[in-house]
This record gives structure tokens, C-alpha cells and sequence, in this order.
């Protein structure tokens, strides 16, 4: 059936409207880092202005910008990775075994407030010595990681059909083999949905770091901070310093659009 | 592919091949917690254990450094905390007022949104990219975005109220109209969230009941409030499940916009912000603890709550 032309004149306005409302404020965040602060505080000069690369410059060169990028980078590679050798074969046994029990308590840690754990691991830590160190961020970031990797996986495994499994068995692997060699390939499109958004996740993750972090090992949203001070604030420098944090992952977000929407809506519409 | 005369698992196990190594037998057989153990034991060890320990330090006057001695101190923490009006209390009211409004708003204009996407049309891929980067943004970039558009001198907020002749606001910075704001911010980024969790679970309806409907000769309201919303209730109740419990949880763009303590007059200080502010800024750590497992408890209560009525929603 085709809908009412009035119908569809209104929603091409709506979506219009949504699609401003979502986009703008990201826009004017990227032109608020290429214009100089006297073009920041002039409201005339809003979208005519000459763009500047001088805020770019004055974060990469001040800051050790570039390091701070290092650093986020490694820690949700680190992360992803180890939750990824660590929940993906949880995931299969939880799915297979119909382990409820030890997964609920998993998926706990999606519930449980960052605050809560960072009290006893501070003291932990900060008695071996370890606070500062990539050690302590890395592991704080897979406590995001690990239970959004195990619950994103046994969805999918859930999915996956026991019958090939079976038939591999026929031809002689062992359990461990079949679910290496044949499990393990056809769970391709869903380590790469779940390691996708463990980066993500890591990537954005700022309380952690807060805490945890070092002058040496701090990750970008901490870093941003750097240009908040008491009495002013460089506008250009946080705006620059703002996208070189969103700006990637949105790009790369654009990219791998279908893993990231169906991981966002894992086991959304079952159980 | 299997076929039907699959025969069934030998003892020993189906596939074990008698020059199989023992190590690799033993493998094998203890194949499910050998693959679970040992996330399970990361669990334990760095989720399971650090939350009852501070469920312990809750019951002591931990304070200072994280070195110091402390002494076990009974319910007193809980006494004092429970009998806070100054901070806790309107910290709570805070915490609730901000969950309640953001879903109420997301979860309203998630639905909204998502019935536009509902049917597929031309450029329907660009509306979607759109919608993915809020959600992926960082949160504190995005809270120093939009501090940045709220400015009451040159944000791009005040600028376009002036153009309709409104005049200028506070937003953030306003005593009353900071946690209006956060919850602003919040309802643009995570409304996205809500629009794919229900969209997918509008894709997966079936057309029938719609098409029932419509031979009936129900107008389009009746057709989403008596057959589209209860179909698609459980979902709904998994949005705001999902999103309640980050909502409760918000941390960053608070702490991007109005830094230590929720603001000079703690105007937006919720819960998580007061326990950090409690454990970092001031070191109380038997109090904030105290705080913490008090947090805990509401969150689980407000899920075993929602996920009682997901199953009502499921009948």
C-alpha cells in the first residue's frame, strides 16, 4: 500500500528535521575547531569565517596530543583483544552448555557502577604500585569489554546451527577441533561486531582513565581537559581537540555501519 | 551439512580418535569450563571481588589514604548517609529526575523516530548514518560540544533563540537550568540508541496483524496503539531497560560540563557523581562505599522492577 501524500511530505520534513537536529551540533563542534577564538566569539562570523589549522597545530604540538593518541589506542586494542581470547569461548560454552547462571553474573558487570569497582582496585593497585600504568587502564577497560563481548557472542552463537558442529564430529574432530576449525570461521561476522564495539566502547571510556591514568599513559578523553582551565577556556583548542577524539571512530563507525548497529541491538528483539 | 543418520556420541566421545593424546581426551571432556573458567575467573577476580569488598568497606571508616588503617564502624556509614538531606538525598531525587525525563523523552521520540524509518524509502541509508554519530561520539567531547553551543555569550543556542526573539538563557550555567540541560544532552545522544533497538524489533513484526488491521478499516493511530506497540512492548521494555541502566549510571557529559561535584551548587550532582566525588576528590572511602552499595541496590531494584513487567508485557 502506498502511503497518503501528505503522509510523505510530512515525513520527508520530519526526517529533515531529525536529521539537522544530529548532525548540526557535530558540524558546528568540527568549524568551531578550524576557526581562530576571535571568530569563535564573534556570532557573526558563525558560518562564514576563514578556516585555520592553527588549533590543530597548537594540540598535536603542545600537549604530547599525538602520545595521548597512542595511548587510547593501545589500551582498546589491548582490551578488545584479551576480552575477545577470554569471552569468546565463554560465550560458546554458555551458549552450548545453557550456562545461565555464569552468564547472568557476567552480565552483571554491565549493570554494576565503574564507581563502585574503582574504590577496591584503586586500593589494590595503588598498593602494588601499579596505578599509571597501561597493566591497570587495560584491565579496567575490559570490565566494559568482556561482558558486552560474552553477551553480544552468545547471541550469535545461540544462532549459529549445532548441526555443523555435529557433522565435523562425524569426520573425526574432537569438540575442541570442530570448534576451531569450523565454529571459530563462521564467527567471523560476529568477533568482528563485538570487537568493533568493545573499541568503541574503550575507546570512549573516561572514568576509568580519570582515575586510573597516568600523566604518561592518559587517553584522549582525559586529555581533552587539558584545555578547560579555571578562569578560561581555549575554545579552538578543546573543538579541535574534541573531534580529534570523535572524529575517527565516527568515521570508522560510517565504515563497518552494519556491525555497529547490529551489535548497539544485540538480543534486542529475542528472549 | 548433518544429515539425519548422524550417528549418536559413542562413549568416549564421538570423534575422539583412538590415537587422540590424553591431554588433548581431558580437553576435550572438560571442554565447558575449560572455555569458561577463564573469563569467569576474570570476573571474580576483578567484579565479584572488588564489589564485596566494598560492600566491606561500606561497614568501616576508611578515610585518607588508601594506606591507612580503618576501623569497622557497624551500620554507622549507613546511618549517616541515609540521614543525609544535604547531599545524598537530592542527589537521589537527582539521580531519578534525570533517568525519568532522558526515557521519557528518548524512548517518546525513539518510537517516533523509529515508525519514520519503519518503511523503507529513497536515501533511507543517510538517515541511518545520521543517527549512528551521536551514539558513537565520545561522551566528553560531545558534553564539551554542546558547552561550547550553550555558551550564554556565544553558543549557537542563544543565537538562534535570538533569532525567533527569545532572549538569551543560562543553560548550563543557570542554578536551575543545568540538569534541564544535561538532560538535553543526554536525550540527543542516546535517543539514537532507542531508535535502532526499536526499529529492529519493528522490523522483526509480522505484517499479518498490520494488514488485519487494516482491512478492518483501522485508521493509522488505531493500528500503532492496539496492534504495533503491543506486539512491540517487549522491546520497548528492553529500550528502556538498556538505556535506564546507562541513564542512571551518566557519568561523563555531567562531569564534562559541569566538572568536580555536579557544579558550584552541585546542581547536577546524581548519585555516580557524588560517590567519585566521595572516593577521589575527598577520599571518604567507608562513605562513599556506602554511597555505592546504596546506588547498587537501586539499580537493581528498578531492574528486577522493569524486568517483572517484561514478562507481564510477554503474556
Amino acid at each position: 500500500m502506498k502511503a497518503s501524500p501528505a503522509y510523505r511530505v510530512f515525513r520527508v520534513v520530519a526526517l529533515v528535521v531529525v536529521v539537522l537536529s544530529l548532525v548540526t551540533p557535530l558540524l558546528w563542534m568540527i568549524a568551531a575547531s578550524f576557526k581562530t577564538n576571535v571568530d569563535i566569539y564573534d556570532t557573526g562570523k558563525a558560518l562564514v569565517f576563514s578556516p585555520t589549522l592553527d588549533n590543530y597545530a597548537t594540540v598535536l604540538k603542545q600537549s604530547h596530543y599525538v602520545s595521548f593518541i597512542g595511548n587510547s589506542l593501545w589500551v582498546a586494542f589491548a582490551a578488545t583483544v584479551l576480552s575477545l581470547i577470554l569471552g569468546v569461548p565463554a560465550a560458546y560454552s554458555m551458549s552450548r552448555f545453557n550456562m545461565k547462571k555464569s552468564a547472568l553474573v557476567v552480565l552483571m558487570a554491565r549493570v554494576i557502577p565503574g564507581v563502585s569497582l574503582l574504590v577496591p582496585w584503586y586500593y589494590v593497585f595503588s598498593n602494588l604500585q601499579l596505578v599509571g600504568g597501561f597493566t591497570v587502564l587495560i584491565l579496567s577497560h575490559m570490565f566494559v569489554s568482556l561482558p558486552l563481548i560474552v553477551y553480544i557472542m552468545m547471541g550469535f552463537f545461540d544462532g549459529l546451527p549445532e548441526e555443523l558442529e555435529e557433522a565435523a564430529l562425524v569426520d573425526g574432530l574432537t569438540h575442541i577441533g570442530a570448534f576451531r576449525r569450523i565454529t571459530l570461521p563462521l564467527s567471523v561476522p560476529g568477533i568482528a561486531t563485538a570487537g568493533i564495539l568493545s573499541f568503541i566502547f574503550s575507546w570512549n571510556n573516561f572514568m576509568f582513565a580519570l582515575v586510573l591514568s597516568g600523566a604518561d599513559t592518559k587517553t584522549l578523553p582525559v586529555a581533552i581537559f587539558d584545555f578547560v582551565g579555571y578562569a578560561s577556556i581555549d575554545w579552538g583548542g578543546l573543538m579541535a581537540a574534541a573531534t580529534v577524539v570523535t572524529l575517527p571512530i565516527m568515521v570508522i563507525a560510517l565504515f563497518v555501519q552494519k556491525y555497529v548497529v547490529s551489535g548497539l541491538t544485540a538480543g534486542a528483539t529475542k528472549g | 551439512m548433518a544429515t539425519v543418520t548422524t550417528p549418536r556420541r559413542a562413549p568416549g566421545g564421538a570423534g575422539v580418535m583412538p590415537d587422540t593424546p590424553g591431554w588433548a581426551r581431558w580437553a576435550n571432556d572438560h571442554r565447558k569450563w575449560l572455555f569458561a573458567a577463564p573469563a569467569m575467573a576474570f570476573v571474580a577476580a576483578l567484579i565479584v571481588i572488588p564489589l564485596g569488598w566494598t560492600a566491606w568497606l561500606s561497614l568501616t571508616d576508611a578515610e585518607g589514604s588508601v594506606r591507612a588503617e580503618s576501623e569497622f564502624v557497624g551500620f554507622r556509614n549507613y546511618l549517616d548517609v541515609l540521614s543525609d538531606t544535604d547531599r545524598f538525598w537530592p542527589a537521589v531525587g537527582r539521580t531519578a529526575a534525570f533517568t525519568v525525563v532522558a526515557l521519557l523523552f528518548e524512548v517518546v521520540l525513539g518510537m517516533a523516530v523509529a515508525l519514520l524509518l519503519w518503511r523503507p524509502f529513497k536515501g533511507q541509508k543517510w538517515v541511518r548514518v545520521a543517527i549512528l554519530m551521536p551514539l558513537v561520539a565520545t561522551p566528553v567531547a560531545v558534553g564539551m560540544m554542546w558547552r561550547l553551543i550553550f555558551d550564554p555569550n556565544i553558543g549557537l543556542a542563544n543565537q538562534v533563540l535570538g533569532w525567533v526573539g527569545i532572549g538569551p538563557q543560562p543553560w548550563l550555567a543557570g542554578q536551575h537550568s543545568a540538569l534541564p540541560t544535561t538532560i538535553f544532552i543526554d536525550v540527543w545522544q542516546w535517543t539514537p540508541m532507542v531508535v535502532l533497538i526499536l526499529l529492529a524489533g519493528l522490523t522483526s513484526l509480522s505484517e499479518e496483524p498490520q494488514e488485519a488491521a487494516r482491512i478492518d478499516g483501522a485508521s493509522s493511530w488505531q493500528r500503532f496503539r492496539h496492534v504495533t506497540l503491543p506486539l512491540v512492548m517487549p522491546t520497548v521494555i528492553v529500550a528502556i531497560l538498556l538505556r535506564g541502566i546507562d541513564a542512571l549510571k551518566t557519568f561523563d557529559i555531567l562531569y564534562a560540563t559541569k566538572g568536580r561535584g555536579g557544579g558550584s551548587f552541585h546542581e547536577v550532582e546524581t548519585l555516580n557523581v557524588y560517590a567519585y566525588g566521595l572516593s577521589f576528590d575527598y577520599n571518604e572511602y567507608g562513605v562513599s562505599s556506602t554511597v555505592l552499595i546504596l546506588f547498587f541496590l537501586i539499580i537493581i531494584g528498578s531492574m528486577w522492577a522493569l524486568t517483572a513487567r517484561r514478562k507481564e508485557a510477554k503474556r
